[in-house]
């Protein structure tokens, strides 16, 4: 048995406070934003609502929905994040697959080229230039295809696709099944783990994608949530007409949500997809991040 | 003869086949080639326009952005000498290096830290629920962490920090944190902290989870203490992990997370919050002077690449772990 001396039980004791701490300063911020989310507008200005709400109501939750911006602002980004996913995913692993076979002519030299771009890069300027000529600036689709192929998932594809058994797929190749055959009917089902990893980042990049739509969109139709979020933020007339919406949505004799109390909501609304799936994805985020580390 | 026909239909079948396989192989990889060649090759080549005097109309009225590249007139350092003298060149400068070297100071040593203390809490039910926790704000936006900031330092009653110092009796009224320019570092790089230690030290625990029991056993026969494990067999097993993510940190130095900046970044805090990311964006994308703004970024390009070869090579010399 181990023996446990008193500088062990004091730095134990202090370790597990400090821990605890940890985890408090993590959750706290989150908690005191769900709870004034639930709280009556005008208990919320009166302050102090940091471990259950006043007020309980779901009226901040029904203009969230209600309002036509915010709506708007949510379709983009479910849109963009399913299709930017999917694309980039069949894109990115097709690549890999030709570049996982040791066969392919030229392999060495691809490479290269494509791990330079890891590293070098134009520059915001000459990148905004490039998507402006090619018709990309304002419009949908600079949330996808720009992003379709990334260097990085590649390669963690292709440290993936190392480990199947060639064996498999030669007896295949001899029944006379093409490498698009080989791709789909064999790659993809072995690749499971790792194709669930890369999309789970993939669509996380998405859904938290604020840079793009900032700079790369300027019509309100393209807004994405976080930018409509960053708006209502920095913006105090956003938020007014914001509140102004929410005059409308409540049934009268009830009072008004306020600018704060909706911003508050709409920030709940939008971390619950990734709060609600974490716990249960948590173990495919972090194999994602062993795989890209294996690979260095 | 007949034979000798066999074989060589049978060889020819052979390289049509191979043919066949290699034209498919390489109808998978060409699109990532050409991918990358307009997405990153020709922004790489269209640095160029740092030189030049490239405008809007000269992009809109070429067929095509090679021609653009072609038509615009060539004005040598005309930018570069722009900036250097512009007052804005130290404001941005200060700030991008103040925050990041504070950042790395700060940021960079606590994922360790916490890796080193968490290995040392026994209950393992315990260590995975903080672990899981932890990692959790790394898969929030900016934007929202940005959100909850304010909201936790707002100077009303729901300020949740200003109304706790109050109720200490350390302060007399609300610390403006978000409106006075001297908090903004302070508050960048412990908010990065809070964002990313947990997430960030997933390379360190698994790189202790990695060391063998044995090692431990073994020296605790020697008579080892917790202590001395900690620093003969542990920190060791780390650090080459941590020199190859030092290395990393040194050539960002200059990226300055312009989410999190331009978030909680407002019209009077700029004398501490614009940085060089924030301004290439305000002067390229606002004021549409795409050379001036393209010299900017090149000239911050050129010292993270030079940062990055200083750092691979102290770091070599030092610890002899390296990128390259």
């Amino acid at each position: 048995m181990k023996k446990v001396n008193s500088t062990d039980l004091v730095f134990n004791i202090l370790n597990t406070i400090f821990m605890l701490f940890l985890v408090f300063i993590t959750v706290f911020p989150f908690w005191v934003c769900l709870v004034g989310s639930f709280s009556d507008s005008y208990e919320y200005t009166r302050g102090g609502i940091f471990f259950i709400p006043r007020g309980f109501n779901l009226y901040n939750y029904k203009v969230v929905f209600m309002d036509k911006t915010v709506y708007n602002a949510f379709l983009v980004t479910i849109l963009r994040t399913i299709i930017g996913t999917v694309s980039s995913l069949l894109f990115t692993s097709l690549v890999a697959y030709g570049m996982s076979r040791k066969n392919l002519k030229g392999r060495n030299l691809y490479m290269s080229y494509m791990l330079v771009t890891m590293f070098f890069g134009g520059g915001l300027i000459p990148y905004y230039v490039v998507l402006r000529k090619l018709g990309l600036i304002d419009n949908f689709l600079v949330y996808i295809i720009p992003l379709l192929f990334s260097v990085w998932n590649m390669l963690v594809f292709i440290a993936y696709f190392r480990e199947i058994p060639e064996v498999i797929l030669e007896s295949a190749r001899i029944d006379g099944v093409n490498e698009y055959g080989i791709f789909f009917m064999f790659i993809v089902p072995l690749s499971k783990p790792v194709f669930a990893a890369v999309a789970l980042f993939t669509a996380v990049s998405h859904w938290n994608s604020f840079y793009d739509s900032l700079v790369f969109t300027s019509s309100n139709k393209l807004q994405t949530i976080q930018l409509f979020l960053y708006r209502i933020m920095s913006n105090s007339s956003e938020a007014a007409g914001m509140a102004r919406a929410a005059a409308m949505a409540v049934p009268p004799g009830i009072r008004k949500p306020s600018s704060e109390t909706i911003k508050l909501a709409t920030m709940i609304v939008t971390i619950a997809p990734i709060l609600v799936s974490y716990p249960f994805l948590q173990k495919y985020f972090i194999k994602g991040v062993m795989i890209g580390a294996v690979k260095d | 003869m007949l034979p000798n026909l066999m074989h060589r239909e049978r060889k020819y079948a052979r390289r049509l086949q191979t043919f066949k396989n290699q034209l498919e192989l390489q109808s998978m990889v060409w699109p990532g080639i050409i991918f990358l060649f307009i997405f990153c090759y020709i922004p790489m080549y269209g640095i160029i326009i740092s030189f030049q005097d490239f405008s809007l109309f000269s992009l809109n009225s070429s067929s095509n952005i090679f021609s653009a590249y072609m038509n615009s007139p060539w004005v040598g350092f005309k930018h570069f000498k722009e900036f250097f003298t512009d007052p804005y060149f130290l404001i941005t400068l200060r700030n991008t290096l103040g925050i990041n070297v504070l950042g790395l100071i700060i940021g960079f040593p606590f994922p360790v830290i916490f890796a080193l203390l968490l290995n040392e809490i026994r209950n393992l039910k315990f260590k995975k629920f903080v672990q899981t926790v932890t990692y959790l704000p790394h898969f929030v936006s900016w934007v929202i962490f940005g959100g909850l900031i304010y909201t936790m330092m707002a100077t009303d009653q729901n300020g949740v920090i200003n109304v706790f110092l109050k109720s200490m009796g350390l302060i007399e009224k609300p610390v403006e944190f978000l409106a006075n320019p001297d908090y903004f570092w302070a508050i960048v790089v412990i908010s990065s902290v809070v964002k990313g230690f947990g997430f960030n030290s997933i390379l360190y625990i698994a790189a202790i989870a990695g060391v063998d029991q044995e090692v431990y056993d073994a020296a605790e026969i020697d008579g080892c203490g917790r202590f001395a494990k900690m620093w003969y067999i542990t920190i060791p097993a780390i650090m080459g992990t941590v020199s190859v993510m030092f290395i990393f940190s040194i050539s960002g130095i200059l990226n300055t997370g312009f989410d999190q900046i331009i978030v909680l970044q407002n019209s009077l805090n700029l004398d501490r919050s614009e940085t060089i990311d924030t301004y290439v964006y305000k002067v390229g994308i606002g004021q549409m002077r795409y050379s001036y703004s393209a010299a900017v970024g090149l000239a911050k390009s050129v010292v993270a690449t030079l940062l990055l070869f200083g750092a691979n090579y102290t770091t070599k010399k030092l610890t002899e772990k390296s990128l390259f």
